[in-house]
């Protein structure tokens, strides 16, 4: 069996319109390792959660996946590409919400407003097999039971509208995990909610994801939720990685200076500081990205005639093993740890 | 419109406070069905709270949603009509108070220059149909407070003071990315020279980065031109960072209020412990993530007793029962639960 469920191997993903193409998801590789919980972080339009629609094949018009390789390793031993597949492959509906099943963000907008929570939920059940009607219903029960539904048998033929924000994301935490998927994708599925209610999901979503040993590529934008679930990190810029490692690695010691420049610019974590240090300038579009490095206009470490010119940098695994895509990839641990001394003894 | 002094609602006289909200209240009516739409209850959105807003402090408002943080302000700023209470206001620092709840809309027409608000949503807090010299310039417009060449030179002031090109006055907001809109919104409220500014999640809606430089921007506006802030908001890291004390609400109450780092350090009531314990800490060490039970209360079906108390892990007969006060514990915490000393 292969080790990794998931391999993404240099994904493009283009948007088109009068403006031109837009590169919204560039030479992007990662893999998902079975059994863990890989988080892709990054802000708002960096194309995280436009890699993540790509694997469900959900990128539609004027969107288009235009190079690249999605494998997908079930651990019956059969692989896929589902790049490749067209959109009416059966092998896709076999997966989708099947083997590989989705959360998404918002819990208001994810569920019919017109269905109970149970047929909702039976649904998945009968698009995937053929479960005789009370089979289905006592699963679905023991399901809401699972997710923490206080009273499922009551909650079965309740509608959304019922229910707390909380609950719902439980509702359609409950649908994902009903037909054990091998991966599940879960797309900033605690932003929504408020601080105590994500603590609770997240806990539930760990709890769920050891027991079933499923695997779970996570989006989110909150470093702070990625250190507390997360085995594996990738961060994306303007739809590129540009570094990725265990989770010890990028949020205790980040080599890129744009992972840098993020985790220092949380607040509240050294307490009250007189100024907040920040990632100066802002996010450039993606039509009109920066010659070479695309970072290089907001880094404090570009070079000129290094940084600034010719094509973005390549993935490079340093002499120690971490993984960035960065000029001055070998600097980089040198560099950083002399402007953190600087700014301790200032 | 009457003019109040500090022993008409008991401040401090040594450090007068600029803004003095006492037992303020906002209700909703919850109304039956049909046609006569009797009233059959009430939403105690904000249900007697009292707070002292200093010169040049940032007081930070937190708690969850449909907590009563942004009602609270919207009510002080008269957004929304006074169910009872009171919002004492000396803009001009001569102890002479005027109270926002009795004022009527005339009379509120010059107090609005010296306290402005800055909205959360940098896309719908814009008209997209004007351009950004417009926006600016329309409250001092509206106040005819300048006009022509005076004008211009004011709007090109504020819009150099909040890192923004003056030659951007003629293009529409949707040119701008959220962090440069937000700098925008901050321009307008700023603009008018307010004493008094209410940030409502000022912050919440953009990326780290620029969130970082938007968190600077407002602490170094503050200074500058003497300002205070009521900052209403759920990130506590955001609130740790930028306020010098923070009032926790839990349905539709003040339930504690402290200088920021004896609150954080030290927090007394369950309910504020269990809103530190629940933001992740960004550290893969130290992973706390606390299953804790419970749903935040309705504010339309309050129990008799404490809000907090089904909740609770330390609830008790009492609890249930009586509602409890917001009480003293050192000279600058406050905190209503009876059993705060433990």
């Amino acid at each position: 069996m292969n080790p990794n469920v998931l391999e993404i191997e240099d994904l493009q993903v283009s948007f088109f319109s009068d403006e031109g193409e837009a590169r919204a998801v560039n030479k992007v590789r990662f893999a998902v390792p079975r059994g863990k919980v890989l988080a892709l972080v990054g802000e708002s339009g960096c194309g995280k959660s436009v890699t993540s629609y790509s694997v469900l094949r959900l990128i539609r018009k004027p969107g288009k996946i235009t190079g690249g390789r999605i494998l997908f390793h079930s651990a019956d031993g059969s692989s896929v590409d589902l790049a490749s597949l067209r959109e009416n492959d059966p092998r896709l509906f076999d997966i989708r919400g099947n083997r590989i099943a989705m959360i998404f963000q918002e819990p208001m907008t994810a569920l019919s407003p017109v269905h109970t929570i149970g047929n909702q939920l039976e649904e998945v059940l009968f698009t995937h097999g053929k479960p005789a009607k009370a089979e289905a219903k006592a699963r679905v029960i023991e399901m809401l039971g699972r997710v923490g539904i206080p009273a499922p048998e009551r909650r079965y033929a309740q509608y959304p509208f019922e229910l707390s924000g909380g609950m719902r994301q439980r509702i359609v935490i409950a649908m994902a995990m009903l037909s054990s998927p091998e991966l599940l994708i879960a797309d900033e599925p605690t932003t929504a909610l408020d601080v105590t209610i994500q603590a609770q999901v997240l806990a539930l979503m760990q709890s769920l994801q050891r027991e079933t040993g499923s695997s779970v590529l996570l989006i989110t934008h909150d470093l702070a939720v990625v250190a507390q679930v997360a085995d594996f990190v990738a961060v994306m810029y303007l739809g590129r990685i540009v570094e990725q490692g265990s989770v010890r690695e990028i949020i205790k010691s980040p080599r890129h200076p744009y992972t840098h420049g993020l985790l220092e610019s949380l607040p509240g974590l050294h307490g009250r500081r007189e100024r907040l240090p920040s990632i100066r300038g802002t996010v450039p579009g993606l039509f009109d990205l920066p010659e070479g490095c695309p970072f290089h206009p907001r880094c404090d470490f570009a070079k000129k005639g290094l940084c600034d010119r010719g094509e973005p940098p390549p993935e490079q695994v340093t002499s120690d093993g971490r993984r960035l895509c960065c000029f001055r990839a070998e600097e980089m641990a040198e560099l950083l740890k002399k402007r953190d001394g600087a700014e301790t003894t200032a | 419109m009457n003019i109040y002094n500090i022993d008409d609602f008991g401040g401090s006289a040594v450090n007068p406070p600029l803004l003095a909200v006492r037992d303020l209240c906002k209700y909703f009516p919850i109304r039956s069905r049909g046609l006569v739409r009797r009233k059959v209850g009430d939403v105690k959105a904000v249900d007697h709270v009292s707070f002292d807003l200093y010169r040049n402090e940032t007081l930070g408002l937190v708690g969850e949603s449909g907590c009563g943080k942004s009602t609270t302000v919207r009510t002080i700023l008269r957004a929304l009509d006074f169910t009872g209470g009171h919002a004492y206001f000396d803009p001009e620092g001569n102890g002479r108070y005027v109270d926002f709840g009795e004022l009527t809309a005339h009379e509120l027409v010059p107090l609005r220059r010296a306290a402005q608000m800055i909205f959360q949503d940098p896309f719908s807090s814009l008209n997209p149909r004007m351009t950004i010299g417009g926006i600016v310039a329309e409250p001092l417009v509206i106040h005819g407070l300048a006009r022509g060449k005076a004008l211009e030179e004011r709007v090109d002031e504020i819009l150099v003071k909040v890192g923004l090109k003056p030659e951007y006055k003629t293009r529409y907001p949707h040119a701008f990315s959220g962090g440069q809109r937000q700098r925008i919104g901050i321009a307008r409220a700023l603009v008018m020279n307010p004493k008094f500014v209410v940030a409502d999640e000022a912050v919440s809606a953009l990326d780290v980065s620029v969130q970082a430089q938007v968190i600077n921007l407002l602490d170094d506006l503050k200074r500058e031109m003497g300002l205070s802030y009521i900052f209403v908001a759920h990130d506590l890291g955001v609130v740790r960072h930028i306020c010098d004390r923070v009032a926790v609400m839990y349905a539709g109450r003040i339930v504690e209020l402290a200088p920021t780092e004896e609150l954080f350090e030290r927090p007394l009531h369950p309910y504020t412990r269990l809103l530190l314990g629940s933001a992740p800490i960004p550290d893969p060490d130290r992973r706390t993530l606390p299953p804790n039970p419970g749903e935040v209360a309705d504010a339309g079906n309050l129990p008799a007793g404490c809000a907090f108390a089904p909740r609770c892990p330390y609830a008790t007969a009492v609890c249930r029962k009586e509602r409890p006060e917001l009480r003293t514990m050192s000279p600058l915490h406050l905190a209503s639960c009876p059993f705060a000393e433990q």
